[in-house]
């Protein structure tokens, strides 16, 4: 794309649509219990079963979101991955962005302030 | 004549599935959101639609990258929901209206949007959370038509062709010879970011404006760019593309009914608007 990067913002392109694409089937078959159970159980084995690059697999050894997305990883696929651990988007989002769950958390709260705001159709003046 | 009565656009995230599964519509984090159902069913309760036309994204359920439509159009007689993943509850099988689907098919196609047709499709939260907000006693009593739009990968239909797609789906509709009333139902977005450094950016600003825009003059979102609109919204926040095709369904002038929007539930900004057709 010819356009400039947007700071903090991977963007799915084919790009990464190519080089993660072993990397997102894998996280797409864990929709299935029988996969992830088989995943838990040799997680080596069952990314191997998807010509899983050496990238992806060390991304998939190290749970970094970073790391899957540099792999390719879409997060869409990813949060099935993130899933089998329990872990929901504050998790993910604390861990990208370097700051406690919590702190992540007290981030979002603070747009709370432009609730009102919006209901009473102000603030569109991006 | 079918007619289009309106449009009721909500977000579609993952977590109100699991507040539903676990009864949380009265706890602190949760209630700001849910309240703001209540006249929305008050209004459907006055408004009974026949048939909902759901556009929505698919996020790794029916659609992978193996083969990625820009846009596609159900046409089934039943839709199943199925697991996930990362553990949202199944939903009873959905009825469909196959034959509003093909004369929803026959019009676009007809105006040159040449889309994947699906005789099978699952449905995931994005369809299936809208309708338990909106009927929450049980299964919904329309029959629907689910309209994906693809905003996992990039390139994404523009703003401009969403806007020209929903309105070949309403003429279409329009142009039906069966007397249902049909309600839109958009699903996804507002702003929200979940990957890269940026995750957790949230823009009211451009919600904002995206919510008066899309009362009446939708077309003033018709000028960005995919890329602006991951700018100004997040990368998720491209879920405003099923937003935007949604609107153009509704013909004509719109009047805002009801608007909720509310910061944070998950890591989204929540929002939801009903227009009715004027």
């Amino acid at each position: 794309m010819a356009s400039a990067p947007i700071p903090g913002t991977p963007v799915f392109t084919s790009e990464f649509a190519m080089k993660g694409y072993a990397l997102n089937k894998m996280c797409f078959s864990l929709n299935s219990a029988a996969n992830r159970a088989a995943f838990l159980a040799d997680e080596d084995a069952y990314c191997d079963k998807f010509g899983m690059s050496g990238e992806q697999k060390d991304a998939i050894r190290s749970r970094s979101v970073a790391a899957l997305i540099a792999a390719g990883g879409n997060v869409y696929y990813l949060a099935k991955f993130a899933g089998i651990f329990h872990l929901n988007v504050q998790d993910l989002g604390a861990q990208q962005t370097g700051v406690s769950v919590e702190a992540f958390k007290a981030k979002l709260n603070e747009y709370a302030r432009f609730n009102a705001d919006v209901n009473a159709g102000r603030l569109s003046n991006v | 004549m079918s007619k289009i009565m309106g449009s009721v656009a909500t977000s579609h995230i993952p977590g109100i599935g699991n507040a539903i599964a676990k009864n949380l519509q009265q706890d602190p984090y949760w209630k700001p959101f849910f309240d703001g159902f209540i006249p929305a069913r008050e209004w459907l309760a006055k408004n009974v639609p026949d048939v909902a036309v759901v556009v929505y994204n698919d996020h790794g359920l029916n659609f992978f990258l193996d083969k990625m439509p820009t846009f596609a159009i159900g046409a089934a007689h039943v839709y199943t929901s199925e697991d996930e993943g990362w553990g949202i509850p199944t939903v009873a099988p959905l009825a469909g209206n196959a034959a509003l689907s093909w004369a929803i098919i026959d019009g676009v196609v007809r105006d040159e949007f040449d889309v994947t047709t699906c005789q099978e499709m699952l449905v995931d939260h994005a369809v299936t959370i809208p309708l338990q907000l909106l009927w929450p006693e049980g299964p919904p009593p329309v029959q629907i038509v689910p309209v994906a739009v693809n905003t996992v990968q990039h390139p994404l239909p523009s703003p401009a062709r969403c806007l020209k797609f929903g309105q070949s789906i309403g003429r279409a509709i329009e142009a039906y010879a069966p007397d249902l009333k049909v309600l839109v139902i958009s699903s996804g977005g507002l702003s929200h970011q979940l990957e890269g450094e940026r995750a957790g950016f949230i823009n009211p600003q451009f919600d904002a404006l995206c919510l008066n825009a899309l009362i009446n003059e939708p077309e003033k979102l018709t000028g960005y760019t995919t890329l602006e609109i991951v700018e100004l919204a997040g990368s998720q926040g491209a879920e405003i593309l099923n937003w935007i095709t949604g609107r153009g369904i509704m013909q004509g002038k719109s009047r805002e009914v009801l608007r909720n929007y509310h910061i944070p539930i998950s890591n989204t900004a929540s929002a939801l608007q009903i227009l009715e057709q004027v």
